[in-house]
């Protein structure tokens, strides 16, 4: 075997360390792939996503509030008369009105159109949904060379899950969350992203502690609330130490007392402006807090800022970062060689992770020419729509993520999405890939080679056979759905 | 999932800056052309037509011995229909035959473009761009002799004068071009082909046992469809669904000032193996497309011209998998009221070993360009030196076939 070239690495850093080529291929990094890459790292390039619709969080909890104000006093009222139908004009009728005719019907018989529901009132929080969506599938994503730093954002999102599913707030949240508590800190401290994480409103509504109360303080004196230990309990296994980390259900209590009164203000009160992170001292349990051996002075929000700062530079957390950075990006199982190394760097730098990154990158593992991980539904969409350059609408983006087992900041639970190729190598997942690639095939225009395709894109991890199956195909659309379902490009 | 890509296609664009009702600018082109008002349709046939099973030689002697299981005979079950004694009807063809006995269909057999090589993507570059060999041109013949025909006393001045309609998800390279073309789709247009899963799992199985064996689950879970006996979807390669783009480009045809020239492509036709079935289902959707054609272009119909043509043809003798692989010569239909039919017109060159073309194909004995050409001067008023030089340039030497309008 011939020494790998540039090219392989070019690859490599593309499809395993990056969100997939775009339309010029591997070509545009060939030169120095791990300059490139280490580039996004030294550079903190981690885009952006921007939009009218994409407010601050405090904003958002805001209009959020009003809007439920107002779908509260609409139902108080009685039943209203129904709007009058909306009559299609009939000039738009014929032939290729919105260029889109249904159903093999150009002669366009106007159908008589039974009256339409009153159009809706756009549903905020979806609305606000979709256009974090479409900031990102269709601006983030196209911006980096390579993406590593759009991988990061989705891995730390993913990491510190919260589900869109759970209720109105973290519907209208969840973008904000990304954009405010992970982005800022991919290339940064584990430390400062945790704090930003355990305090965002986001998280704070997912994990259930705004209704948690210090059964001693103040806000409990009738004595009927308590605590909940819900995002105590997920910030130690799933956040910080992880399931083995070596806590006991005692620690899990005492975290949930210590981060007791940290909330999210609903209407503008003395702790603070509507929609904002505070702390609540009266709901805060009173009293000095042991946790993993350690006190903690009751000083108000310091209590819970201390012991996050203690936990996220735990050795427990440095191995289950570390583990888990190895898993996504190398193997599904983690060499622990590798995890002892990414682990060290972790400790000694007080986890900052563009040194982890480095020293992920600078193993020789990390650059195995053998393809062993398969994209998720997420990378695998996002490798498309960089390949095409395609750019679907965002509710497009969002029915296919769903179809294909990984809705959009929908994870079943707080642990997110699972990261190896058992979870996503299904006939059902298949299926659904072959539809979504099929459906990317179609809108690519016909000019487009999927000979040259494959070749520009895959570069040296091109198979003849994959080259051959392409360039035997029937169509070009057809080569290209087949070049999309390769193994080179569904695997990284 | 049948949700749809928007993307600024040539159907969005159209439809976004109002040119789609610029119909009273079309021009009556064919005027030019002995008073009628004609319509020209082209169908390509993606991935290269048998031409010996589509119409098979069974007056060839040696025709039976090189297509073994597959060779058609006029008798028996599934019997082909005769057309002229020597060559005969895929069985799935009854309208095709029924406008044939009656003037209005005609073959033209052993015909090839100017390309030899067994490329689809190539072939078919060749085939709809009207150039002599593949390149990476962005505009269709169809398109360029749309630019170059004599415009009509309603042409509007300026560029509204939409002509031309391209039918699919994709407008086919053949009209694609500078001449403003409308693009129209079925909405079901999405369905994954048939043959994508059959070729994935050779693909997998040589290179990837892991997707292979999630394919072969989807696949005996149902999930996945196995390959060529799925059920009808709907696609360009469904008889279905190509019956559905050809009654909607029709209907727009058939309009008094709708577009005068379209373009589909039908998919599905490499058949490597199991041909006989899988054609049969094929043709199928072909004739009843021109059935379709007939039915909904009306009064119309009497000054229409459609040529069915496909990027190459198949090996003259069968392969290990009762299929055929990539050959040169192929059959080409003629269909509509303007065609003078009823005819096979082919120089045979015969199926003995050395006449086959590399010992292996149907050796090409028409140009095909000549066929298009001879329609577009007599049905549609080109000038030959206009169709030698920029519609299909460097053809000088190919003469407009004669007497193929009524």
């Amino acid at each position: 075997m011939t020494q790998p070239s540039n090219d392989v690495y070019a690859a490599i850093a593309l499809s395993r360390f990056g969100l997939g080529a775009d339309s010029n291929g591997i070509a545009a990094i060939g030169s120095d792939p791990r300059g490139a890459l280490r580039e996004e790292i030294t550079e903190r390039f981690a885009p952006v996503p921007v939009g009218v619709e994409l407010k601050p969080t405090s904003d958002l909890l805001v209009a959020l509030y009003d809007f439920q104000e107002q779908r509260k006093e609409l139902r108080a009222q009685p039943v209203a008369v129904a709007a009058p139908p909306v009559t299609a004009n009939p000039g738009l009728q014929p032939a290729m009105s919105g260029g889109d005719m249904k159903a093999g019907q150009p002669s366009a018989v106007p159908k008589t159109m039974a009256s339409p529901p009153p159009a809706a009132a756009p549903y905020l929080p979806q609305q606000v949904f979709l256009a974090e969506v479409d900031a990102r599938f269709n601006g983030t994503i196209h911006q980096p060379l390579i993406g590593f730093g759009e991988r990061l954002a989705m891995f730390w999102a993913n990491h510190f899950a919260v589900s869109t599913s759970s209720g109105e707030e973290v519907h209208i949240l969840a973008g904000a969350f990304e954009r405010e508590a992970i982005r800022p800190h991919v290339f940064g401290r584990f430390s400062d992203m945790l704090l930003a994480v355990e305090t965002h409103p986001a998280m704070l509504t997912f994990l259930d502690n705004r209704q948690s109360i210090g059964p001693d303080s103040k806000a409990n004196a009738k004595g009927k609330r308590g605590l909940n230990e819900n995002l105590a309990r997920e910030t130690l296994e799933l956040h910080t130490l992880g399931v083995d980390g070596g806590y006991t259900q005692a620690d899990v209590t005492t975290l949930a007392r210590i981060i007791t009164g940290w909330t999210v203000v609903r209407d503008q009160s003395p702790l603070g402006a509507s929609g904002t992170f505070a702390f609540n001292a009266n709901a805060h349990e009173p009293g000095d807090q042991t946790l993993l051996g350690l006190t903690y002075a009751d000083n108000g929000f310091g209590q819970g800022r201390e012991a996050l700062h203690d936990l996220s530079h735990h050795p427990a957390t440095a191995r289950h970062i570390a583990t888990k950075l190895v898993r996504h990006f190398v193997s599904d199982m983690p060499p622990p060689a590798l995890v002892q190394k990414l682990s060290a760097t972790f400790t000694k730098t007080d986890g900052d992770l563009s040194a982890v990154y480095l020293a992920l990158l600078g193993s020789d593992e990390a650059w195995d020419t053998k393809l062993v991980k398969i994209r998720s539904p997420l990378e695998f969409v996002i490798a498309l729509l960089r390949a095409s350059g395609e750019k679907p609408k965002p509710n497009v983006i969002v029915s296919a993520l769903a179809a294909m087992g990984q809705p959009f900041w929908a994870p079943s639970g707080p642990n997110g999405f699972p990261d190896t190729v058992d979870a996503w190598a299904s006939g059902q997942g298949l299926s659904t890939r072959m539809d979504v690639a099929n459906m990317i095939a179609n809108a690519v225009p016909s000019q487009v080679d999927p000979r040259r395709f494959v070749s520009d894109s895959l570069g040296p991890l091109l198979s003849e056979e994959t080259l051959q199956a392409v360039s035997r195909a029937e169509t070009r659309s057809q080569g290209l759905a087949i070049a999309y379902l390769s193994p080179e490009f569904q695997r990284r | 999932m049948t949700c749809e890509l928007v993307t600024p296609t040539r159907r969005a664009v159209l439809g976004a800056s109002g040119a789609l009702f610029a119909w009273a600018f079309i021009p009556r082109f064919a005027h030019a052309a002995g008073g009628r008002d004609p319509r020209f349709i082209t169908i390509i046939l993606r991935g290269a037509l048998d031409g010996l099973t589509a119409v098979p030689p069974v007056g060839d002697p040696d025709y039976e011995s090189l297509r073994q299981s597959i060779a058609m005979t006029t008798n028996g079950p599934n019997a082909a229909l005769p057309l002229d004694g020597f060559f005969a009807l895929h069985p799935s063809m009854p309208n095709f035959n029924r406008l044939y006995r009656a003037g209005q269909a005609a073959v033209v057999h052993a015909n090839a473009t100017s390309y030899r090589d067994r490329s689809h993507f190539d072939g078919q570059d060749v085939l709809e761009s009207g150039y002599e060999a593949p390149g990476r041109v962005d505009s269709g013949w169809l398109n360029r002799m749309l630019e170059g025909l004599p415009q009509g006393d309603k042409v509007a001045s300026g560029g509204s004068n939409l002509r031309g309609l391209a039918v699919g998800a994709n407008a086919p390279l053949v009209i694609r071009g500078k001449a403003p073309v409308l693009g129209w789709s079925p909405s079901s247009l999405q369905p994954v082909s048939a043959d994508l899963p059959p070729r994935l799992m050779d693909l997998y199985t040589h290179t990837d046992p892991l997707f292979a064996n999630i394919l072969a689950e989807g696949i005996a879970t149902g999930k996945i469809a196995a390959g060529v006996d799925v059920k009808a979807r709907g696609g360009p390669g469904d008889p279905a669904g190509m019956e559905q783009m050809a009654r909607g480009a029709a209907r727009l045809l058939a309009q008094d000032d709708g577009p005068r020239v379209a373009a589909l492509a039908f998919e599905g036709w490499d058949t490597h193996a199991g041909e006989i079935g899988r054609l049969t289902r094929l043709l199928t959707g072909l004739d009843n497309s021109l059935a379709a054609f007939e039915q909904e272009l009306g009064p119309s119909w009497k000054d229409t011209a459609i040529v069915v043509a496909t990027e190459f043809g198949r090996t003259a003798r069968i392969n290990g998998t009762d299929g055929t692989d990539h050959g040169t010569g192929t059959a080409a239909f003629l269909a509509g009221g303007a065609i003078k039919g009823g005819r096979v017109i082919a120089d045979w060159p015969g199926l003995k070993q050395p006449q086959l073309r590399d010992g292996r194909d149907l050796a090409a004995t028409t140009d095909l360009r000549a066929v298009i050409k001879g329609i577009a001067v007599d049905l549609l008023g080109a000038s030959p030196a206009t169709l030698a030089r920029d519609v299909f340039p460097g053809s000088g030497f190919v003469a407009p076939m004669k007497g193929l309008i009524a």
